[in-house]
């Protein structure tokens, strides 16, 4: 079992309280935005691509708990600068290496949902309303309610 | 006479446990669901290792004992509720079930497009979503009473929504699972009747903790789970007035339900048995019996008394707490129930750090997003309360809270842009 405790450990605190390129990006080429709705979780991710195929700048907004808003912040900066190929290829598993701390089957959804979003906006120009806005689904578990 | 939580503990093996940390478990997470005493534990394993057989079916030995306790069991409970004869008592799956069995056999033969089914806005999703789906097939419609501003709602409001709707039934929780305020179940069901709905109460958060009497509540439908009070899941308490009951067509169809079936068609057997096709959950009720009589043994007005005596001390002690907001009302307006928000920190941030401090309680929606919703949050933490909780878990609650607030919301976390990292 993880130690709940080495989640907040302060790598994870210091993205949630300094976060890197939280807000807008109002030069943005390409954006999708996701929800967990059983925790309220948000996270809008924008993207300006450039014509060479690379993410020339990333950055994210959101509200919800620290794994989802730290991991996001952690995404960002390290898909900045990479080609959009290469952040296709980045899988769920490299971010929850990425994220370090080992999650619970439930966190691991707040983990993954800027991963997701990510690979959604890849896919979503801002002038091309009707693209697919699903994005790849994540097999993983639930957060599930109890009755 | 006050109950003694600690004496009480000895009873559920599994209170002696720890969290993942190591901490001792402080287990506030009841209203999701319950522990078990020893009791109710053994009777399941008795009954498995001495006379279990399918019940109502075989004539032999084990078939004529496990039937003998399984219909044991429905006098137990009919007991335990105060109603008037075993054929209201019917076994489901669980609260849900129940309201489920009711929304289709009585709704589909009672409502059509244009009837309202009037709820609370703090109900469970249970005592919901049938209703929308029950809507999707009629055409009724489902309507809310609105929450006041302290977290309960006034018979006035009330009354006007009879008045306004006409609703066809009214189903409400007698106790929300959120804010854990306690509903006028006996006054809303006399004025419900007299605007001339059906009433069902949804007793999932009252069972457990007030002694039930369905004939002074008058309630048509009254439906419970087993796994909250301190029973095991998979079995549920659907209790419906005998007339009404009687003229329901059944919903599920299958083996023991019927008194004949031809190639060309069947019929139906009498109460309870006609709603409760296939096997049922006869190990199940066999342990809900022996939960009942546990908490009867204790005695459910000293475990009223003794779950406020706690939510009074946790209510307060939170609302001193700054940042802190309850979502509920005052300790004398409900049960063992206490949900807050902490300014500036994720309810699953707030329940995490619980956990490294052994206190389990429940984050999130709680199943109840319309409440959430209509009170602009998109969820809260939970702490309830039972009976073998002591005011010491109350203190490591409220000191683990404390330490959240200082993990988390230091100054107030106002986010800064992080600079980039050195390439």
């Amino acid at each position: 079992m993880p130690n709940e405790q080495d989640i907040y450990e302060e790598h994870v605190l210091d993205h949630y309280e300094d976060p890197y390129h939280r807000g807008e990006l109002a030069t943005a080429t390409h954006a999708d935005e996701g929800k967990n709705p059983l925790c309220g979780d948000v996270i809008q991710v924008m993207l300006r691509l450039g014509h060479d195929g690379k993410i020339e700048e990333a950055w994210f907004e959101g509200e919800g708990c620290v794994i989802s808003q730290a991991s996001a912040s952690m995404l960002i900066e390290a898909i900045e600068g990479k080609t959009v190929e290469e952040a296709k290829e980045f899988t769920a598993n490299q971010m929850l290496e990425l994220f370090g701390p080992q999650l619970t089957p439930n966190r691991q959804k707040c983990c993954l949902l800027s991963w997701r979003v990510l690979q959604s906006a890849l896919h979503a120009p801002l002038d091309d309303a009707d693209d697919d806005d699903a994005g790849p689904s994540f097999g993983g578990p639930s957060l599930s309610e109890e009755s | 006479m006050p109950l003694d939580p600690h004496s009480i503990r000895a009873d559920f093996p599994i209170l002696k446990r720890q969290s993942s940390s190591g901490a001792p478990l402080a287990f506030l997470d009841n209203a999701a669901s319950a522990q078990r005493p020893q009791v109710v534990i053994d009777a399941i394993s008795d009954c498995y290792q001495r006379y279990y057989a399918n019940v109502h079916r075989g004539i032999h030995t084990l078939s004529e004992e496990s039937t003998a306790a399984y219909e044991a069991a429905r006098e137990t409970t009919r007991q335990f509720i105060g109603a008037r004869s075993q054929s209201e008592i019917v076994f489901a799956a669980g609260t849900t079930a129940a309201i489920n069995t009711v929304a289709h056999s009585w709704g589909g033969n009672h409502l059509s497009a244009g009837d309202v089914v009037l709820l609370t806005i703090a109900e469970h999703h249970a005592n919901i979503v049938p209703w929308h789906q029950l809507a999707e097939r009629t055409g009724c419609r489902v309507e809310f009473i609105p929450l006041g501003e302290d977290f309960t709602i006034g018979d006035a409001v009330v009354q006007d929504k009879l008045q306004a709707l006409q609703p066809k039934l009214f189903s409400f929780a007698s106790s929300s699972n959120v804010l854990g305020t306690n509903f006028p179940v006996a006054r809303w069901t006399s004025m419900a009747h007299a605007a001339g709905a059906t009433v069902l109460v949804d007793a999932a958060q009252g069972a457990p903790h007030q002694a039930i009497d369905v004939q002074q509540w008058d309630a048509d439908f009254v439906v419970f789970s087993g796994h909250k009070i301190c029973g095991p899941t998979g079995i549920g308490v659907l209790y419906g007035k005998e007339a009404l009951l009687d003229a329901m067509p059944p919903f599920l169809g299958g083996g023991g339900m019927i008194d004949r079936v031809t190639t060309a068609g069947f019929s139906p057997t009498g109460l309870p048995e006609k709603f409760e096709a296939g096997t049922p959950p006869i190990t199940e009720a066999i342990g809900l019996a022996a939960a009942m009589r546990y908490l009867q043994s204790v005695g459910l007005e000293a475990i009223e008394a003794h779950e406020h005596l706690l939510c009074q001390a946790a209510d307060t002690a939170l609302r001193n707490i700054e940042g802190v907001e309850i979502l509920g009302p005052t300790p004398d307006k409900k049960g063992g129930i206490v949900s807050f928000t902490l300014d500036g920190v994720h309810a699953h941030d707030i329940a995490q750090w619980l956990d490294t401090r052994g206190v389990a309680v429940r984050a999130g929606h709680h199943c109840a997003m319309p409440l959430h919703e209509s009170l602009g949050k998109s969820a809260s933490a939970r702490a309830s309360f039972y009976l073998y909780n002591t005011l010491e878990e109350v203190d490591r609650l409220i000191e683990a809270v404390k330490e959240t607030r200082d993990k988390f919301a230091r100054g107030g976390r106002r986010r800064r842009r992080r600079s980039p990292s050195p390439a």
